[in-house]
């Protein structure tokens, strides 16, 4: 007994991609506030294995708000009710004793339940692959002072940069449209001078992999920017939305 | 005893790394496409190798455990990479770079690896910033610097306090890149289980899918091992939840050298342990020591806030200790700082295990060059405190909102709490020149192995290590073995080794299934933590570490006849691979606390307390421990040494002073 907080926590279980699942109810005592929600669920998942149940499957690894690996959907919001956090760096002190919480995983067609809260993600992987990057072997670089960059453009592309692609985006949106996602990465090297011989067709290639995964159209509601833990902006969307259009009324 | 060659090449130091790359054997484009490589690990090292690798024409198959390669912790690393460009024209150059790094090293590295890696620092600059990894820019449009410990120049490049993210991300788009191209063949939620060896060479791994619980033979005419350090073993540390020894202990056992074990980095910045229910540390960048003031109060067990205590009360103890490089010494000696004053009874916080690191006096410094940047005549103490804030927030931005959300304090208003916690490990699978293990076929890249921090790594150089590894070192390097081995078709893996390394995995799976005792893995992993982090931590001695090897030897036994992993072994069962990893971490911990009893002396991050000087500094021993410690597997709990004589031609050992 480290705290004084009492839970009571209903959580999406799931065996396995084939199986239906349904939420369980549990409750957790003693919990300090300066736990974070995942050692909350440290701490059920101690217990359940004391008593010979199966944990509850999770995906984190870092713990730090980065790797972008945490995907939990917490009484309705990715992530829980703090704005610009993950749920690795979601301290119980945002919460109070007696409550419920609710814990999903993330929804969305493109991204299938593995077990319990562990979604496939994989088709981001795919959605980079199919364009996110510029075409530069390793050894060909000049050097990188010779190709000075406006520090509002360096600083504007590093925002786009910083999506940890933990599918926050998606999750939120009601249509599980991966548009931030993908106009984050667009945006980052449409910004950049090196970003632009492959400009027009990056924006094509990554768009039409983004449909081909079942991610939904974007409907504009902004839900992905408010829960995206990293604030990464709708302005990025717009940018993508240009890159698309001018891409395809130009193409040859 | 002299089994190890580490194939330096002949000539000056400067020239070495030049010559050989000019002279090295070549494999023509089309026996490329008939050789297969296998890369363990996603992080910065495996990213960069595997991306040039199929650039170059290889098959290349890349295996991680998270669920993206991008997860990989390199990630998580905040402030910076070095690189000897000397933009700031403030007197760097490739053999400063090289001698800052040997001697942060404390006089334990290998002169010829430290300055290739200073040598091929700069074009992993112009590499990332080609690919568009959005560093930090001047109004001009040129890349920014800033300093990091143990060095008097400005060379660490970075992107605020998410360096690693880009660069990963960056390595990450050209591995992706080839996966698109299919060049890579992708195996991500699959963790590495044991290498198979054939002949005496590696030729493969057994892989398990985490989600099915399948295992599977993966050939390879080489195998990169790019797994990343083993700091978990002290199981609360800054390390990802999920990195672990087991792919650099497996190889350990079928014959590659483990080197150096005991070179652990602590590091001194870092948000202190609130609880017993704390399961990983989090690092506040050592970036923040630029601007950063350390200190603890004058009086012991001062009750007072940190806001109420006058200035001429405060302890500014690494200004005070170390007058030269004040708050920016290297992270070894900041953390047996902040440890001492701590034990000494002037810690601070609730735990009394902290100090504080201040940000008052960058604030008003700040605030008052930004009021006469905007021509603010006679600015207000309010106002400057705005500005400077704001200054503040642009450099550390994320770092004071991860403070803020771990602790509830706001590192704005009163300055943070830190503590050392254990963050990286210098010792690693010993490699040659080629970044090879003993075990030919096998290689080690980035944390994974030992050779180029010597006994302590300073800050930003692990960017550096890994990314130079993996773009610049291996492409060439590996010509030199695959080139005799265009002649080897690729194995079936239906033969006798694969179906006996597999066979063995399945038994140990098996077998830790079966137990079904009382207790988790957890259990087991923080018991094994606490040893090692009071025995084998930032101060060692004979009588702890021998108290230790036999701790952890019982521990291991009860492990083995007591721990529960629920569920089964067929599909997604987090337990498992936790269990398959702690039972590698009880093996390792014996061997780090038997590295560090044979090292009678004290250097970098090993610190025996029977070696000091009358000041507290650590005692090195050149005459006999000028040595890289190899310990080769010869059973359970048995190891024997092997020693790399460390010859330093171009640098004058002394004694390591930052005062």
């Amino acid at each position: 007994m480290e705290g004084n907080l009492n839970l009571t926590l209903k959580i999406w279980r799931q065996k396995n991609a084939q199986t239906a699942g349904k939420f369980e109810t549990y409750q957790v005592s003693g919990i300090s506030e300066d736990m974070s929600f995942l050692e909350m669920i440290d701490v059920l998942n101690n217990r359940l294995i004391e008593e010979g149940d199966d944990p509850v499957a999770f995906d984190h690894d870092c713990r730090e708000g980065i790797c972008g690996m945490c995907s939990m959907y917490i009484n309705g919001r990715p992530h829980g009710p703090n704005k610009g956090v993950t749920t690795c760096q979601l301290h119980m002190r945002s919460f109070s004793d007696g409550q419920t919480i609710t814990i999903e995983p993330w929804r969305a067609e493109a991204f299938p339940v593995i077990k319990d809260l562990v979604v496939n993600r994989s088709a981001f992987d795919r959605i980079i692959a199919a364009g996110g990057f510029i075409s530069v072997n390793t050894g060909n670089a000049q050097d990188a002072n010779s190709l000075p960059i406006p520090k509002d453009n360096a600083d504007d592309a590093f925002a786009a940069a910083a999506c940890i692609g933990c599918g926050a985006c998606v999750a939120a949106c009601k249509n599980a449209s991966a548009m931030l996602f993908t106009s984050a990465k667009i945006s980052q090297l449409a910004l950049l001078p090196q970003g632009q011989a492959e400009r027009a067709k990056r924006a094509e290639a990554m768009v039409a992999q983004m449909d081909e995964e079942g991610f939904g159209a974007c409907s504009n509601t902004g839900a992905c920017e408010a829960e995206c833990p990293k604030g990464i902006s709708l302005e990025n969307i717009a940018r993508m939305n240009r890159e698309y259009f001018s891409s395809v009324f130009t193409s040859k | 005893m002299t089994k190890l060659d580490a194939k330096i090449p002949e000539g000056s130091l400067a020239e070495k790394w030049t010559k050989y790359r000019s002279s090295v054997s070549l494999v023509n484009p089309a026996n490329k496409r008939n050789l297969e490589v296998v890369i363990v690990g996603s992080g910065l090292a495996g990213a960069s190798a595997a991306a040039s690798l199929a650039e170059l024409g290889y098959k290349v198959k890349v295996f991680c455990f998270q669920d993206s390669p991008r997860r990989a912790h390199s990630i998580a690393a905040q402030g910076g990479i070095n690189a000897a460009k000397n933009y700031q024209n403030d007197g760097d150059s490739i053999f400063r770079l090289f001698y800052d790094t040997i001697k942060g090293g404390d006089y334990r590295s290998r002169e010829a690896n430290v300055h290739r890696l200073a040598e091929v620092s700069g074009n992993i600059i112009d590499q990332c910033v080609a690919q568009g990894v959005p560093f930090a820019r001047e109004y001009g449009g040129l890349l920014s610097n800033r300093s990091f410990g143990g060095t008097q120049v400005q060379r660490t490049f970075y992107a605020a306090g998410q360096t690693g993210q880009q660069l990963l991300l960056g390595a990450y788009s050209a591995l992706q890149r080839q996966v698109g191209m299919g060049n890579v063949e992708l195996f991500t939620r699959h963790e590495m289980q044991d290498v198979v060896v054939v002949d005496g060479k590696a030729r493969g791994i057994i892989a398990r899918n985490l989600v099915t619980g399948e295992l599977e033979r993966h050939f390879g005419h080489a195998v990169l091992l790019c797994t990343g350090g083993y700091g978990n073993v002290f199981y609360l540390s800054t390390n990802a939840m999920g990195s672990n020894v087991t792919a650099a202990w497996k190889a350990h056992k079928k014959g590659a050298f483990f080197a150096n074990p005991c070179y652990t980095q602590i590091h001194p910045t870092c948000i202190p342990v609130s609880g017993d229910h704390q399961s990983k540390l989090t690092l506040m960048s050592e970036s923040l020591r630029n601007d950063g003031r350390i200190w603890v109060p004058k009086k012991k067990d001062d009750p007072r806030k940190a806001n109420e205590i006058p200035e001429d009360e405060r302890d500014y103890y690494l200004e005070r200790r170390y007058p030269a490089f004040g708050n920016l010494v290297p992270r070894d000696i900041a953390s047996r700082a902040a440890k001492e004053r701590c034990d000494a009874g002037y810690g601070v916080g609730s735990s009394k295990m902290a100090v504080y690191l201040d940000f008052a006096a960058a604030i008003v410094r700040y605030g008052k060059a930004e009021a006469n940047k905007r021509n603010i005549h006679h600015a207000s103490d309010e106002e400057i405190q705005l500005m400077g804030k704001e200054v503040v927030k642009e450099k550390y931005g994320n770092l004071f909102d991860m403070y803020k959300q771990i602790t509830g304090e706001d590192p704005y208003e009163l300055p943070m709490r830190i503590y050392p916690a254990v963050h990286y490990t210098m010792g690693g699978l010993w490699v040659d020149y080629n970044l090879m293990t003993t075990v030919p076929g096998l290689y080690a890249l980035g944390e994974a192995n030992f050779s180029d921090h010597g006994a302590n790594r300073l800050g930003a150089s692990a960017l550096m290590q890994g990314l130079a590894d993996g773009y610049f070192v291996i492409p060439y390097t590996i010509g030199a073995y695959l080139a005799s081995e265009i002649r080897t078709p690729a194995m079936s893996t239906d033969s006798e080794a694969f179906v006996n390394a597999e066979k063995a995995v399945k038994e140990q799976i098996e077998k830790l299934m079966s137990i079904r005792g009382t207790k988790s893995v957890d259990y087991f992993h923080k018991k094994l933590g606490l040893i090692m982090w009071n025995q084998c931590g930032m101060a060692r001695n004979e009588e702890g570490l021998k108290m230790a090897i036999a701790d952890i030897q019982a521990l291991r036994k009860e492990f083995w006849s007591d721990v529960r992993i629920p569920g089964e072994a067929n599909n997604l069962n987090p337990e498992l691979e936790k269990a398959g990893r702690v039972a590698d971490f009880l093996e390792l911990g014996e061997l780090m606390c038997k590295d560090a009893l044979d090292r009678n002396e004290s250097c970098g991050g090993h610190f025996r307390e029977e070696y000091q000087t009358e000041d507290g500094e650590a005692l090195r021993d050149d005459e006999n421990y000028a040595y890289v410690a190899a310990w080769e597997f010869k059973g359970e709990s048995q190891f024997e040494l092997h020693k790399e004589e460390l010859k330093f031609e171009n640098i004058k050992i002394a004694q390591r002073s930052y005062k």
